[in-house]
């Protein structure tokens, strides 16, 4: 029985008929680090039904200026762990279930398989591509998300698509985050603009960003969508 | 004649937002790269007139470049 009070900001936004539609529905989070943290967060709020929350690390106090998840008294605790603590305390009618798990050709299918969406919260190109072409093995929509310093991306990948290829051609590495850092304001920002392309997949409403790149600068405040047809 | 190549986020550094590039036959995105001193692993998307193009497909007069560098953090 959903709660109608705790969800009467939903309401609006959503219909009811959607928002008592939340809690069917299971979501996988690949990574529980910057975006991760701010992920999970606001799929609990929102009263998404079943989090799956994967990350093999623990927190680290190079983490503490921006991971959500992460204080002085989770330092070395595992970050899927904690966000099984952190939910219960929001939310506890969403349940979480923890993978302590890095994510790789072997054990992708296990973990993502049964999962409404995917939402990619990880530090490392290679393990997107396993994120994405197992996602479209199993039929599932991809929500790509990455950040770097003022910088952040975003696109949405539907079965089928191979939207990374164009995105991280095979002359990239990895990314500027390995130079410029990563602060406190931009996962927060490309985290809440995933979460917007999951309730549209989700309920089939609006304007996705498939085949396209929304490319985040807050320095000098260029958002440009990219056509990556 | 020239061709226009505008530059995002960090590729910014030490570089104007925007360049102008002279036109000369057979140019193309590898030779516009190593014009601007640009390494290559740091050309993530690569775009011709607002459409992904690979590097080595030559470019035209008046096309409008656009070099976005890789961003891979989570």
């Amino acid at each position: 029985m959903v709660k109608i009070e705790r969800y009467r900001k939903n309401i609006g936004t959503l219909t009811k008929e959607e928002n008592e539609k939340l809690s069917s529905f299971r979501i996988c989070v690949v990574g529980c680090g910057g975006l991760g943290g701010y992920i999970i967060e606001m799929l609990a709020r929102l009263g998404i039904g079943h989090i799956t929350a994967v990350d093999s690390d623990v927190f680290e106090e190079s983490n503490l200026n921006r991971q959500l998840l992460s204080n002085t008294e989770t330092l070395g605790k595992h970050k899927a762990l904690i966000a099984k603590d952190r939910i219960r305390l929001v939310n506890n009618q969403v349940e979480l279930t923890p993978v302590v798990e890095r994510i790789s050709d072997s054990n992708a299918e296990s973990i993502l398989k049964g999962h409404d969406v995917i939402i990619d919260a990880v530090d490392s190109i290679d393990a997107r591509f396993v994120l994405q072409n197992v996602a479209s093995k199993l039929d599932i929509p991809f929500v790509h998300g990455a950040i770097a310093g003022w910088y952040g991306q975003i696109s949405t990948i539907l079965p089928g698509d191979n939207t990374l290829a164009k995105i991280y051609p095979d002359r990239c590495k990895e990314g500027l985050e390995k130079e410029i850092g990563n602060p406190s304001f931009t996962p927060a920002m490309v985290a809440s603009v995933q979460i917007a392309e999951v309730i549209k997949i989700l309920f089939k409403k609006g304007g996705l960003l498939r085949n396209k790149l929304l490319y985040v600068d807050l320095l000098e405040h260029d958002y440009i969508t990219v056509d990556l047809h | 004649m020239s061709i226009e190549v505008r530059l995002f986020a960090t590729l910014r550094e030490g570089r104007d937002k925007k360049i102008y590039v002279d036109y000369e036959e057979g140019l193309n995105g590898n030779a516009i790269v190593e014009k601007l001193n640009i390494p290559k692993d740091e050309v993530a998307i690569f775009l011709v007139n607002g459409r992904d193009l690979a590097l080595d497909k030559e470019l035209k007069e008046n096309d409008v470049i656009s070099i976005f560098p890789p961003v891979g953090g989570g």
